[in-house]
C-alpha cells in the first residue's frame, strides 16, 4: 500500500529531522513541527532548501526538521550574510533561517537590519522566548519592560520590536505568530513560501526552563492571555482549485507572487496588512497595552527581491560554465592596451 | 642643516660636469585634492614613453582636501623600483610643508617652486628654480574656479624642458590620462605649454638630472595593483563578491565592478554573470563570501587590516567547516586604524592564525602586478581545492601605486574546482562522508545544495567524518589531524619560491611581497660596493615548504627583510625550524609607513655584517614626511 505523499510524490517522513534535543515542552519544537507540515504541504523539493540559523537554542533546531536539506548553522548572530551569500551564489534555491530574539536582537541586529533592508528572498524566523535559554536564562533585548527572570531580576530596558523595526526597514512580508496556534502559524509559514522576498516571522515560543513562570511576559500563559489576533489568516496555495466564499468587506485577499491566495478575514474593522502605517501604529497600540498582535502584520507582494535588483542571470551562478565566467583573450588584450 | 662650503663646492663640482642620465628621483610636494595626481600620473606616463623605466609612489594623508602629499618618481635606468631614499629634484608645491622639504634634501638637489615662497634663502647648496604659477595658469584658465587644479599641470611643462621630455610626447600621456575629456585636455595642454615656455624663457638649466630615451618599455602596462588583481578575480571567474570600503583596498573592488560590467555581462540577456553587495561591515562581507562558496560560488572580498581583524571569527568557521573563501588583505600600517594611507607587511602572523582555536591558513604574496593577477586568479583555484580561506597578502604600495608592467597572461589552467562529489564518485566510494578523508591528503569530497548529491549539515561545532555534531574525544581529534594533514598537502600547491642561489655567497635573504624590489637593488649594492655576495630566496606562499630548510642550510646567516616591527615572518618561521637553524636568521625591518628602500635595506645588512657604514643624519623625510600631522 502506497503510503501518504505530496503533491510532488514526497512522503511525509523525507520533510522530518533528527530527533530534537531542546527541553520537553519548548515551543521551537512546535515551530520545528510547523515547518515540516508547511513544507510538505506546500510541496516544497527538499532538495532545493538550505536551513541556516545563528547560535543558541533557535539555531540549533534547523537539525530537527528537513533533514535531506542542505543545513548550515554558522557564527553567532551572522546567519543573515551566510544566508544572502548562499541566494547570491543559487537564485534556485529556498532558504529558511531560524534565529533566535538575543540571536537577533543582540549580537545580530546589524545584520537583521541589512537583511530587512534587502529584500533577500528568505524566511528569517525569530523563535523568540525573550530570553538566552542555552547560557541559562538571561534576559534578551526582546524581553519587555518589567518582565521578570526567575531569579526575580526584573527587565527595566524597553524592548526590540522585530516586527516594528522590520517593517521600518523595509521588510516585504512581517508577521507574528505563537509556537501554540498551529493553524496561525502553518497558514503562515505556507504564505511565507509563496512570498518572493524576506519573510519577517516572529514567532513568540516560552522557554519551558528558564522563562515560563509568572511574573514572565513570555510564559504559555501570559501569550495566551495577551494574543491579539489581527485577522483570521488562511491560505489558498495556487496549485489547489478551491474558492472562497466571504461577504464583501470581511475578507482581505492578497495576490503572492506565484499566484496563491492568502485570505485574511478581518477580526476588527479596518486593519489593513497592505498599509505600513497603519501596521506600524497597530504594534504600538497592542504593545502599549501588553499585548501581542500576532497574524500577518505587513505585506507588500509585488516589490523586487535583492537578486531581481542585482539583475543576476537566471541560472545559478554557482554552475554558470567557464566560457560565462571568464572573458576570451581578446578582452584581456583589450584591458592591456587600455593601460599601454 | 646650514649650508656648508664644502656642500657648495661639492655641488658646484657636479653640476654641468656629471649628468645624472635617467637615474634619479622626483618628488612632488603639494595639498591633496588639488588635482595634483593627474600631473603626477602624466609625468609618471612620459618617462615611460620615453622607454624609460619608471615607478610613481603616492605618499598621501588619510583625508581628502587641504594635507600635505608627496608623489615621487623614480628614473632608473637599470630598473630598479624600489622608492629611492633620496630625493634629487623637488617639485614645491605646498606652503605648508616646502621648508622642511627643502631643509632635507641632499646638497646638490634641484627645486622647482612656486615663487612667492621664496625657497632660495634657505639653502645655497641647492639648485633652485622659482616658477610664478599663478601668473601662468591665469592667461591659459580663464575660469578662475579651475585654476587650483590645472596649476599644477605647469610644473610637468617646466620638468619637460628642464629635464629633456619632449612636448609632444607629454602631450601624448595627458591625452591618455584624461582621455575623451576634450575641454580638459585643451586646459591642461595649455598650461604645460605655459609651463615649457616659461622655462625655455626664463630658467637656466643647472642641475645635473637629464631624461634620454631608453627603449626598455615596449607594450608595458602601468596599473595598480588592485586593478591587476581585480582583473585576475574576472579571469577566475568569480562570481559572488562582498565588500566594505576601507583605505588602501576599496579600488580593487571598485575596478572589478567596472571591469564586470564591462565584460561580464551576459550576451544574450544582457544580465550580470556574477552579483557584487556592498555590505553592512566586513564580518557581513566574509559571511556572504563564506555562504555563496558553500553553495558552490567563486567568493571574495578585499579588505585590510581593520577588516582582517573583524573577520576573525568567521574565518575560524571557514577553517572549521571547510567552505572556500579567497580574501584579499590590501595591508596598511597598523595597530588600530594606525596609518590608513602608509604602507606595512604587518598583518602575517595575526592572518595566519587568525580566529581562536588551532587555525592555520594559507597566505599568497604578491611581490608585482602581474603576480597579483595572477595570484587572484591561483587563489581561487587554492581555495576550492583545499576548501578553505585563502587570504592574498597584498599592501598599500603594491595595491595604490602605479607599476609598470609586461601584459598579463591569459590563463591558460582550467578551473580547478577542487573535490565536489558526483554520482560517479559516489558510487566508487559507497558511502560518503563529508569530512572523510578518502585519498589520504585531507581533503574530503563535499557537495553543494541544489547539485543533486547527498546533503550534510555544515556547522562551526564539533562534527564527525560524516558531519554529524560530535563531542567525542577521537572524533575532535581525528578531524584536527586531518586539517593538519590538509595543511601539509598544501606545502606543495602554494606558489613556490623563486630562489637565487649564488655560488659561494655565505649569505642568503629572504623577503616577499613589494620589499623584493629593494633587495633586488640592495643586493646590487653589496655586491658592487663591498664585494658581498648574496643569495636570495623570495617566499611566495604559506605555508612554507622543504625548500626553506635547504635554503637556510645552504647559507651562514640568512637576512629576513620585512615591513613590520615585530619579525613577523621570521617568527612564523622560527615556529617550523630547529634551533640551529633559527640561530642563523636575521632581521631587518623597515616599519616608517614608507615604502622600503634598498639603501637602508643595503646599510643595514652591511652594518650586522661588521661594516663600517656612513651614518646619515635622520632626515625628517625619512621620520615621518615632515608636515604630516593633525587632522584625520
Amino acid at each position: 500500500m502506497a503510503g501518504k505523499v505530496n503533491r510532488i510524490g514526497l512522503e511525509p517522513i523525507t520533510y522530518k529531522g533528527s530527533k530534537t534535543t531542546l527541553c520537553a515542552g519548548c515551543g521551537h519544537n512546535a515551530i520545528s513541527e510547523r515547518i515540516i507540515d508547511a513544507f510538505y504541504e506546500m510541496g516544497v523539493d527538499p532538495q532545493r532548501v538550505v536551513k541556516l540559523s545563528g547560535i543558541g537554542c533557535s539555531s540549533k533546531s534547523p537539525a530537527y526538521f528537513l533533514g535531506t536539506s542542505h543545513g548550515f548553522n554558522a557564527v553567532h548572530g551572522r546567519m543573515p550574510s551566510v544566508g544572502t551569500g548562499a541566494m547570491l551564489a543559487n537564485k534556485n534555491l529556498i532558504a529558511i533561517g531560524v534565529s533566535g530574539d538575543g540571536d537577533t536582537g543582540a549580537i545580530g541586529i546589524g545584520q537583521f537590519v541589512h537583511l530587512m533592508r534587502r529584500n533577500l528572498p528568505i524566511i528569517y524566523i525569530i523563535e523568540d522566548n525573550g530570553c538566552y535559554g542555552l547560557t541559562k536564562g538571561q534576559f534578551s533585548p526582546t524581553a519587555d519592560l518589567g518582565s521578570k527572570l526567575k531569579t526575580g531580576v526584573v527587565n527595566d530596558l524597553p524592548p526590540i520590536d522585530t516586527c516594528a523595526l522590520a517593517i521600518e526597514l523595509g521588510a516585504t512580508f512581517v508577521a507574528r505568530s505563537f509556537s501554540g496556534d498551529k493553524k496561525q502559524l502553518l497558514a503562515i509559514l505556507k504564505a511565507a513560501l509563496a512570498h518572493r522576498g524576506t519573510v519577517m516571522l516572529d514567532v513568540i515560543s516560552p522557554c519551558v526552563t528558564f522563562n515560563d513562570h509568572e511574573g514572565s511576559t513570555k510564559s504559555y500563559a501570559y501569550v495566551k492571555d495577551h494574543d491579539d489576533p489581527l485577522e483570521e489568516v488562511s491560505f489558498v496555495p495556487f496549485f489547489e482549485d478551491i474558492s472562497v466564499d466571504y461577504e464583501p468587506g470581511t475578507m482581505q485577499e492578497v495576490t503572492m507572487h506565484d499566484g496563491s491566495k492568502l485570505l485574511l478575514k478581518k477580526l476588527e474593522e479596518g486593519y489593513d496588512a497592505t498599509d505600513k502605517i497603519g501596521a506600524m501604529k497597530r504594534l504600538h497600540e497592542t504593545a502599549r497595552r501588553g499585548e501581542f498582535a500576532t497574524g500577518i502584520i505587513y505585506i507588500e507582494p509585488d516589490r523586487d527581491d535583492f537578486l531581481e535588483q542585482l539583475n543576476v542571470v537566471d541560472e545559478p551562478l554557482a554552475t554558470l560554465p567557464l566560457d560565462q565566467v571568464r572573458p576570451g583573450p581578446e578582452a584581456l588584450e583589450e584591458i592591456m592596451e587600455s593601460l599601454r | 642643516m646650514p649650508p656648508s662650503d664644502v656642500a657648495v663646492q661639492q655641488q658646484q663640482s657636479t653640476s654641468g660636469k656629471q649628468r645624472v642620465v635617467n637615474d634619479f628621483s622626483i618628488q612632488v610636494a603639494t595639498v591633496n585634492g588639488s588635482g595634483s595626481q593627474t600631473a603626477n600620473i602624466v609625468l609618471l606616463r612620459s618617462l615611460l614613453l620615453m622607454g624609460i623605466p619608471a615607478s610613481g609612489k603616492n605618499m598621501f594623508p588619510s583625508n581628502i582636501a587641504g594635507l600635505p602629499t608627496w608623489y615621487t618618481i623614480r628614473a632608473s635606468k637599470r630598473g630598479y623600483i624600489a622608492r629611492k631614499k633620496e630625493v634629487d629634484f623637488l617639485v614645491a608645491m605646498n606652503p605648508e610643508t616646502a621648508k622642511e622639504d627643502v631643509l632635507t634634501l641632499d646638497p646638490g638637489a634641484a627645486v622647482v617652486y612656486d615663487e612667492p615662497l621664496k625657497l632660495k634663502e634657505l639653502r645655497d647648496d641647492l639648485v633652485f628654480y622659482p616658477v610664478p604659477f599663478d601668473k601662468l595658469v591665469a592667461p591659459v584658465c580663464p575660469d578662475a574656479k579651475l585654476r587650483r587644479l590645472v596649476r599644477n599641470m605647469i610644473y610637468d611643462g617646466i620638468l619637460a624642458k628642464l629635464l629633456g621630455i619632449d612636448l609632444a610626447l607629454m602631450e601624448k600621456a595627458l591625452n591618455k590620462q584624461l582621455g575623451k575629456k576634450a575641454k580638459a585636455v585643451a586646459l591642461n595642454a595649455g598650461a604645460l605649454k605655459a609651463g615649457w615656455d616659461y622655462a625655455e624663457a626664463n630658467l637656466t638649466k643647472q642641475d645635473p638630472y637629464a631624461l634620454q630615451p631608453m627603449n626598455e618599455t615596449v607594450g608595458k602596462v602601468l596599473i595598480e595593483g588592485n586593478a591587476a588583481a581585480a582583473i585576475g578575480c574576472m579571469m577566475a571567474g568569480v562570481t559572488v563578491v562582498a565588500w566594505y570600503p576601507i583605505t588602501p583596498s576599496s579600488s580593487l573592488c571598485e575596478s572589478l565592478i567596472g571591469y564586470m560590467k564591462k565584460y561580464r555581462m551576459d550576451k544574450k540577456t544582457g544580465k550580470a554573470t556574477f552579483a557584487i553587495v556592498q555590505a553592512e561591515d566586513e564580518i557581513a562581507s566574509l559571511g556572504m563570501v563564506i555562504g555563496a562558496s558553500w553553495a558552490g560560488a567563486r567568493s571574495m572580498t578585499a579588505t585590510a587590516g581593520p577588516g582582517i581583524s573583524l573577520m576573525s571569527e568567521f574565518t575560524g568557521l571557514a577553517y572549521y567547516a571547510e567552505t572556500p573563501a579567497v580574501i584579499f588583505d590590501v595591508q596598511r600600517v597598523g595597530p588600530s586604524t594606525g596609518l590608513p594611507t602608509r604602507t606595512a607587511q604587518g598583518d602575517l602572523l595575526s592572518t595566519a592564525f587568525l580566529s581562536h582555536g588551532d587555525t592555520k591558513h594559507l597566505m599568497l604574496f604578491p611581490t608585482s602586478v602581474e603576480e597579483a593577477y595572477e595570484m587572484a586568479i591561483e587563489s581561487f583555484d587554492l581555495a576550492e581545492q583545499f576548501q578553505t580561506p585563502v587570504f592574498v597578502m597584498m599592501d598599500l604600495d603594491l595595491g595604490m601605486n602605479n607599476w609598470m608592467s609586461s601584459g598579463f597572461k591569459y590563463p591558460t589552467k582550467p578551473i580547478n574546482r577542487g573535490k565536489l562529489l558526483t554520482a560517479e564518485k559516489l558510487k566508487e566510494l559507497g558511502q560518503w562522508g563529508r569530512y572523510k578523508d578518502v585519498e589520504g591528503d585531507g581533503i574530503p569530497y563535499r557537495t553543494i545544495p541544489g547539485d543533486g548529491m547527498p546533503s550534510y549539515f555544515t556547522r562551526g561545532s564539533g562534527h564527525n567524518a560524516k558531519a554529524q555534531y560530535s563531542e567525542r574525544p577521537d572524533d575532535y581529534v581525528d578531524n584536527m589531524d586531518r586539517l593538519s594533514r590538509k595543511f601539509d598537502t598544501a606545502r606543495k600547491f602554494v606558489p613556490k619560491p623563486e630562489v637565487d642561489k649564488v655560488n659561494g655567497a655565505k649569505i642568503g635573504i629572504i623577503a616577499f611581497g613589494t620589499t623584493h624590489w629593494a633587495i633586488t637593488e640592495s643586493r646590487d649594492q653589496l655586491r658592487e660596493e663591498t664585494d658581498v655576495k648574496t643569495s636570495y630566496y623570495r617566499l611566495r606562499g604559506y605555508p612554507f615548504n622543504d625548500s626553506l630548510t635547504e635554503f637556510i642550510d645552504q647559507h651562514e646567516r640568512v637576512y629576513i627583510v620585512e615591513q613590520n616591527r615585530d619579525a613577523q615572518l621570521r617568527q612564523l618561521m622560527k615556529l617550523e625550524l630547529s634551533p640551529e637553524r633559527q640561530a642563523k636568521l636575521r632581521s631587518v625591518l623597515h616599519y616608517s609607513g614608507l615604502p622600503i628602500d634598498a639603501r637602508s635595506v643595503t646599510d643595514d645588512i652591511l652594518s650586522q655584517e661588521g661594516f663600517e657604514v656612513a651614518k646619515k643624519e635622520v632626515r625628517v623625510v625619512e621620520a615621518g614626511l615632515g608636515g604630516m600631522t593633525g587632522g584625520e
